[in-house]
């Protein structure tokens, strides 16, 4: 019989194969390094675009401001769509929710702010009361939306891309059937876009303010709390989470459904900004949420993620289409550049896991 | 919910310092009195194929209990009856004499029995004290425990705490458990079971993935787990290994557990011999 070798150092379990700490560093700086691609690639964007725009265009301060609030939508979007991903999933309807969100809102403040004429000639007797319940209308269907994408998810056991495929055409086809596929005959109430999409609290746009309280939230709900844990957890081996006694299913019922959330929230933003809605607008949601997030460094593979990357990865799309604009180029090169990077980025992600993956 | 972990040797609780009362363990572990763990007339279908048809097994306190087989022979089976994973067909199960159901790992968990899976079931991108106490969470205090706020330096305190007294060296615990080695993988696995398993840690083939120097690592670290009073039943195709730390042998072969042997009064060969039955078992 083989003799087997005690293990010479004093711990049962040695730490020697270890990397050193010195080493630990080197393979820190370099994985920080190989994450901040983002900041360089975002920060080349922009001085691409005040390269090649007209002086005090796209560098202005009000330019700035504007990408801004176009961006704290995606935010929302995105901080929606990195809790998903993290549990290795996947949300390809929340453009779809968001949608319809903001149909059901919007419908809800013209219906409730007066009679069909009165809000025709720009009169809404109601506002109040219709801003109010249409912001009710806004997360709740939302959020109704994210429950029933993760009850067919878990219950089921039906995989999140087919699903959210699926809710994605779902969800869009009942916008247009409730809007008639158009803008509506008029826009929210005007006291509703003065106080929130263009209203201003310290200088910043309110849409701005919610996408940043928002994202505080998030990250230390991400980063701090039992339920940004158990989402890693889940992403990382759903296996072991369920052995440990984690009610697994529950716990993606509940990412989803803050998913369908925010992006009710993001619905009442987009209303209170763009004061009407159409299904045109929002056909690449999913491909900028989930662009924002790949971008941003989260695996697409499950378990680790960043909120705050997600964060400025939203910008990749908003900085794009505004530059783009501004040089009267086709916006549409903004899908282009966004879907190229998102296979990139997906890419790079791949290749650190193989790199980490002995 | 904290109050899950009250009742339950929790990690860093006074109770868990076991090696106070290894005079008590030692008491109990008199031939005579009731086994730790019995399992009696063991029957498991899987449809028409028997897994296990006679499943008997006795573990007592503080003893390295090596279940060993060919394969089909039935020991994951049973196994994973005493786990909660699957449950018997026909059989029982007692604690210390008395009569238990185990349904779920939960239950199983709750009577004071931890597994260590093949597979280890750790969360590779959390790190290790993340994964030692994934679903036992601590949380810091209220009113921020009402939003579920980790007391991460807590439970870092508690799991370099836990390596320190399984001896396991662990540069840091705050990195992913992706980068450690396979032995340092499997003896968080272990300290997990450790840290929270009272009375039994079951380890399902723990050095199959191994090499030799962290396979005999783990072979320690089992030793460890002993000296700390808590029982081991391990499962094995290494037989080598399993006469370097096994106090005693149960031998299963065709569904059948067909004899329990001391370590010290029998040798590879007739083992083999049983396994594959050309040696008839002699009780």
């Amino acid at each position: 019989m083989a003799k087997l070798e005690p293990p010479t150092t004093t711990d049962v379990v040695a730490a020697e194969d270890l990397p050193t700490s010195e080493e630990t560093r080197r393979q820190r700086a370099f994985d920080l390094l190989w994450r901040s691609w983002l900041f360089f690639f975002l920060l080349a964007l922009i001085a691409y675009f005040w390269l090649t725009t007209p002086p005090h265009t796209f560098l202005a301060g009000d330019n700035f401001k504007l990408i801004a609030l176009n961006t704290s939508e995606v935010i929302l979007l995105a901080i929606a769509e990195t809790f998903i991903i993290v549990t290795a999933g996947i949300d390809l309807s929340i453009g779809g929710i968001l949608l319809f969100a903001g149909v059901c809102g919007a419908k809800t403040m013209l219906s409730l702010s007066g009679t069909h004429d009165q809000v025709a000639m720009g009169l809404y007797p109601h506002a109040t009361r219709a801003i109010a319940a249409g912001v009710i209308v806004c997360i709740a269907a939302g959020t109704m939306w994210g429950l029933v994408n993760g009850l067919l998810i878990t219950l089921l056991r039906l995989p999140p891309f087919i699903v959210t495929l699926g809710t994605l055409g779902v969800t869009f086809g009942l916008s247009d059937l409730i809007s008639g596929g158009t803008n509506f005959f008029a826009p929210v109430p005007p006291s509703f876009t003065n106080n929130v999409g263009n209203g201003k609290i310290l200088g910043l746009f309110v849409p701005i303010w919610v996408a940043v309280v928002i994202l505080v939230i998030a990250h230390v709900v991400f980063h701090h709390t039992r339920f940004g844990r158990y989402t890693a957890a889940v992403g990382s081996n759903e296996e072991a989470a369920r052995r440990t006694g984690i009610a697994v299913n529950r716990h993606i019922v509940e990412v989803y459904t803050l998913g369908g959330f925010l992006a009710g929230i993001a619905a009442i933003l987009d209303l209170a900004i763009y004061t009407n809605i159409s299904s045109a607008s929002h056909q690449t949601d999913n491909l900028n949420a989930i662009g924002a997030v790949v971008i941003g460094g989260t695996s697409l593979f499950g378990g680790v993620g960043t909120v705050l990357g997600s964060a400025v990865g939203a910008f990749i799309p908003t900085v794009t289409q505004n530059g783009l604009i501004i040089e009267n180029v086709q916006p549409f090169w903004q899908e282009v550049l966004v879907g190229a990077t998102i296979i990139f980025a997906v890419y790079l992600d791949q290749v650190r896991r193989r790199r980490t993956n002995r | 919910m904290p109050s899950r972990l009250t009742g339950q040797r929790g990690l860093g609780d006074s109770e868990i310092d076991v090696s106070d009362d290894g005079g008590l363990q030692d008491a109990n572990a008199g031939v005579d009195k009731p086994p730790l763990l019995e399992a009696r007339n063991i029957q498991k279908h899987f449809g028409r194929v028997v897994a296990l048809r006679d499943g008997n097994f006795a573990l007592r306190p503080n003893e390295v209990h090596a279940v060993v087989g060919d394969n089909g022979a039935g020991k994951s089976t049973l196994i994973k009856i005493i786990s909660g994973v699957t449950h018997a067909d026909e059989g029982e199960l007692r604690i210390n004499g008395g009569p238990v159901t185990i349904t779920t790992p939960r239950e199983a968990r709750e009577l004071g029995i931890e597994t260590v899976y093949q597979d280890l079931a750790l969360a590779d991108h959390l790190d290790a004290s993340a994964n030692l106490f994934l679903g036992r969470e601590e949380l810091l205090g209220p009113p921020l425990s009402w939003f579920g706020f980790l007391d991460k330096k807590a439970m870092r305190l508690r799991t370099e705490e836990a390596m320190r007294r399984l001896k396991i060296g662990i540069q840091s615990v705050d990195q992913p458990v992706l980068s450690l080695s396979g032995g340092q993988r499997q003896a968080v696995a272990v300290a997990r079971a450790i840290a929270w398993g009272r009375r039994i840690v079951i380890m399902d083939e723990p050095t199959a993935a191994l090499g030799v120097r962290e396979s005999s690592m783990v072979l320690e670290l089992i030793k460890e787990v002993r000296s700390q009073g808590i029982a081991v039943i391990m499962v094995s195709h290494n037989l080598p290994e399993v006469f370097a730390v096994a106090d005693r042998i149960t031998v299963l072969r065709l569904g059948r557990t067909i004899v329990t042997l001391n370590t010290a009064e029998t040798t590879l060969e007739s083992v083999v011999g049983m396994m594959t039955g050309a040696v008839a078992a002699v009780a």
